[in-house]
């Protein structure tokens, strides 16, 4: 009769039973990169499996999973499923969603299989190995998924290259850059850790709650597909930052500084999220402000103080992003509004029903500060006079998003800051990037800011036509208000023929 | 009579994203399988050099001296995407639930004779440690590589092989009715066994291999096309004279598989070599200093298992390997 063996025991022998100790090769030849970031392991077997997941069970149960997900996509795209979104502008989202997330699932799938390559505790590469399928997984149905929608809207039709070219799409990139070009536990820290467990639902969950409650049936079916992967990798990012910290003392430090560096970066990362939630979403999920307080506030709080007793304190500049909940989406809006020209998706003027939404979401601010701005551009835009801002903006060194955010005491004031560094002045907008940047300034140095880029000549040309082109934007056609665009044109049709056929039934 | 049913018609504006209608030529219906592999990879305007290697970019076509006009030549036969790939896999896994199922009710591990039992523990549960270095080596050319066409078949085959080395865990405590001592045992052979240090030793120094390129040619050509024929093909054969149906049908698997990921490997190489005769140079010369360390490699095992009919049948899987390289390009 077969013995019967604990499920525990049975995944270590199908993982870290394994691996073995190499003596042909030296371990440090094996795994050159687990070392250099000073972290100090001594015992690679108190590593706690996050989940217990073997290769055959993942086949079977994600194969399962694709079949239900295909068998959507085919019937949304065989039903012509966009005319059930609540408004053409809801695109912006899927641009923004295609063009600056899609990419990082494929590069984290990427530098995950270098951790899976490069870290000699096995339960710790078997983990990160599945993660890196998934994510794989992520980025090629999500480029499935959204394909229908391609072939009848614009600005998604070469998400790609204009991830590694368009100004507002060098902030999530670098981002991501700046995490792979890390080492594995920095990687581990950033993306597992920050990313994914403790920003996760202001980030992708904001972009799948959009797409259930404006209709997007085949993003949201994906969402939902991937919500199993997506506990996964929380999971996976609690363990190893607890692993990395209850291995030694000398450790809580670096982790620290990780926390307080990609908790910024991650912040700064977001203002396009909480833009999307309060400007972009026909139906709205919830402000930015109400998602930061619950996400953030209250549930990383709990976090924080469970992770008080091995001596790690919340991040160092969580006060001033707490601060900048009342602001950042409506800072962040006004600079793709005044350069939607240059953008892969259109921007609008807001109408009096959202600003009185705006206005209830943020009493404090809203009324105060931004709506006298969107009054005036509405007024300058039915004037003829629609307001475009032709002059370069300065980019933040650090996160790469204009120079639009202001000062913690002050938000009618921007907020600049700067270093001199080996003879050059480098620009910030705020002092978490700073931060970032006084501690890896000989990192930072090497950004490709787009801005600095148009003006050496390397964006294609010195004119904004140029530029577009060499982003593959088409000129009049992915960009500029969506008043009077094609895409407006094209929705309107095809709602008023339904109308039509609604009235004379 | 045709059932006729209108619908709505909407025109397309395009009918593929830019990137594939480039490299289609023309504005035409996609597959999926190049939506999901083409230009996923970014390729310029990297931000910051890797800490840890920062005589590299993040992605860079120097991690291997093989010289692409484009990185997206390559065509994966099967045209695996991430949904198609785990459906086939998960088809290949209930057919091997199925033979486990059929050798447990059936009691036929009994019908094994107990001194051939006991050389098919000694040589193919340690094989679930090369599956491991493999797992590792196809995730190094998953990091390293360039190009999602060579880098996502690369990842699926590094489930594969995690696969694998978990399928092998499973027969070995079949072998041992379920006793974990015979995985000990095993291991015990991969780490000390004389007859096993030949393959250790190899697969450890693929681990160290800086160029992915080569990296792909010693496991998946050279390693692979040695060992996996030898110990699935010939020994499985020689257990049918000792009853060991029951081996067979739980290694099938691995045979099935064997075949599918030659059609990858197989087209990877023949188009590299194909494109200048620098790269068919630089690939044979890699190939025939991986594949004589795997012959040297398998050599003793064979012995062990088949005796003095070892070395011939070595020389034939080396042979059937060689014309298989010539097939695609190399000069072996």
């Amino acid at each position: 009769m077969a013995k019967k063996i604990p499920l525990k025991r049975k995944y270590e022998m199908m993982t870290r039973g394994l691996a073995w100790d190499t003596t042909y090769q030296d371990m440090d030849d094996v795994y050159p990169y687990d070392k250099f970031e000073g972290i100090k392991i001594h015992d690679w077997d108190a590593w706690e499996d996050p989940f217990r997941l073997t290769q055959d069970a993942y086949w079977k149960y994600q194969a399962e999973k694709e079949r239900k997900l295909y068998a959507v996509i085919d019937s949304f795209a065989q039903n012509n499923g966009q005319l059930g979104l609540s408004d053409a502008r809801y695109l912006g989202a899927l641009k923004l969603f295609l063009t600056g997330v899609s990419p990082l699932e494929y590069q984290a799938h990427r530098h995950f299989a270098h951790l899976a390559r490069n870290i000699r505790g096995t339960g710790a590469q078997v983990a990160a190995q599945m993660q890196s399928i998934d994510e794989l997984r992520h980025a090629q149905t999500q480029i499935h998924a959204i394909s229908h929608y391609n072939k009848y809207f614009d600005g998604l039709h070469d998400f790609t290259h204009m991830h590694d070219r368009v100004w507002y799409l060098s902030v999530p990139k670098s981002f991501f850059d700046d995490a792979v070009s890390a080492g594995p536990f920095e990687f581990f820290t950033a993306i597992s850790f920050s990313f994914e467990y403790v920003l996760t639902n202001l980030l992708f969950v904001p972009f799948m709650s959009g797409a259930a409650y404006n209709g997007d049936l085949a993003t949201v079916t994906f969402g939902f597909s991937a919500q199993s992967d997506e506990s996964r990798h929380m999971t996976l990012g609690l363990e190893v930052i607890k692993f990395l910290l209850e291995q030694d003392e000398a450790n809580v430090p670096i982790i620290q500084h990780w926390i307080d560096k990609w908790f910024w970066r991650g912040h700064r990362l977001l203002s396009l999220v909480g833009m999307m939630m309060d400007y972009m979403l026909p139906k709205k999920i919830m402000s930015w402000k109400d998602a930061w307080e619950m996400y953030f506030e209250e549930q990383g709080g709990a976090l924080f103080e469970d992770l008080a007793r091995y001596g790690i304190r919340p991040p160092m500049h969580a006060e001033q992003a707490n601060n900048e909940k009342h602001r950042i989406s409506h800072e962040v809006w006004a600079i793709f509004y005044q350069y939607t020209h240059a953008a892969g998706f259109h921007t609008w003027d807001i109408d009096d029903e959202h600003k009185a939404w705006l206005s209830a979401e943020y009493p404090d601010t809203f009324d105060k500060y931004y709506r006298p701005r969107l009054d005036l551009w509405k007024q300058m835009a039915a004037d003829g006079n629609r307001y475009y801002n032709m002059a370069l903006p300065q980019l933040c060194q650090v996160c790469q998003i204009p120079m639009g955010f202001t000062e913690p005491d002050d938000p009618t004031t921007i907020c600049f800051r700067s270093r001199e560094y080996q003879g050059d002045r480098y620009h910030f907008c705020s002092d978490g990037c700073q931060y970032i940047f006084d501690h890896e300034p000989e990192k930072y140095i090497q950004a490709w800011l787009p801005v600095h880029q148009i003006f050496q000549g390397n964006c294609g040309g010195a004119e904004i036509p140029d530029v577009l082109n060499w982003y593959h934007l088409n000129l009049g056609v992915d960009n500029m208000a969506y008043e009077g665009s094609a895409e407006e044109k094209i929705w309107n049709d095809w709602m008023a023929t339904r109308r039509v056929g609604a009235a004379r039934t | 009579m045709n059932v006729d049913i209108k619908a709505e018609d909407f025109t397309p504006r395009r009918h593929t994203y830019s990137n594939v209608a480039r490299r289609y030529g023309e504005d035409r219906p996609a597959s999926r399988y190049d939506e999901a592999t083409y230009d996923l990879q970014a390729t310029t305007n990297f931000h910051y050099r890797p800490l840890w290697a920062p005589e590299f970019e993040i992605f860079d076509t120097r991690r291997t001296a093989v010289v692409m006009e484009d990185w997206y030549a390559f065509d994966d036969p099967r045209q695996f995407y991430y949904a198609t790939y785990n459906i086939s896999r998960a088809n290949m896994n209930a057919a091997a639930d199925r033979a486990f199922e059929f050798v447990d009710q059936r009691d036929l591990m009994s019908r094994v004779e107990p001194g051939w039992l006991e050389t098919v523990r000694h040589y193919l549960v340690p094989v679930r440690h090369f599956e491991w270095a493999a797992d590792l080596n196809s995730l190094r050319i998953t990091d390293y590589g360039y190009g999602t066409r060579v880098t996502s078949a690369a990842m699926f085959a590094a489930a594969d092989r995690l696969g694998m080395a978990q399928l092998l865990t499973r027969i070995g405590l079949v072998l041992d009715g379920y006793d974990e001592a015979g995985l000990q045992t095993a291991r015990t052979a991969w780490l000390e066994a004389p007859d096993w240090q030949g393959v250790r030793r190899l697969a450890e120094d693929t681990l160290v291999i800086d160029d992915w390129f080569e990296t792909f040619v010693a496991q998946y050509l050279a390693a692979d096309g040695m060992l996996h024929p030898l110990v699935y093909g010939v020994f499985d054969d020689a257990g049918l004279d000792h009853g060991a149906t029951a081996v067979s049908m739980m290694c099938e698997f691995m045979v099935d598989w064997l075949k599918d990921n030659a059609r990858w490997v197989d087209a990877l190489v023949q188009v590299a070599a194909a494109e200048s005769p620098e790269n068919a140079e630089l690939i044979s010369g890699w190939y025939r200093t991986w594949r004589d360390r795997a012959v040297e490699a398998v050599s003793p095992l064979a012995t062990t298992v088949l005796g003095d009919a070892g070395d011939s049948s070595v020389g034939t899987i080396k042979d059937a390997l060689d014309a298989r390289a010539t097939g695609l390009g190399l000069e072996a």
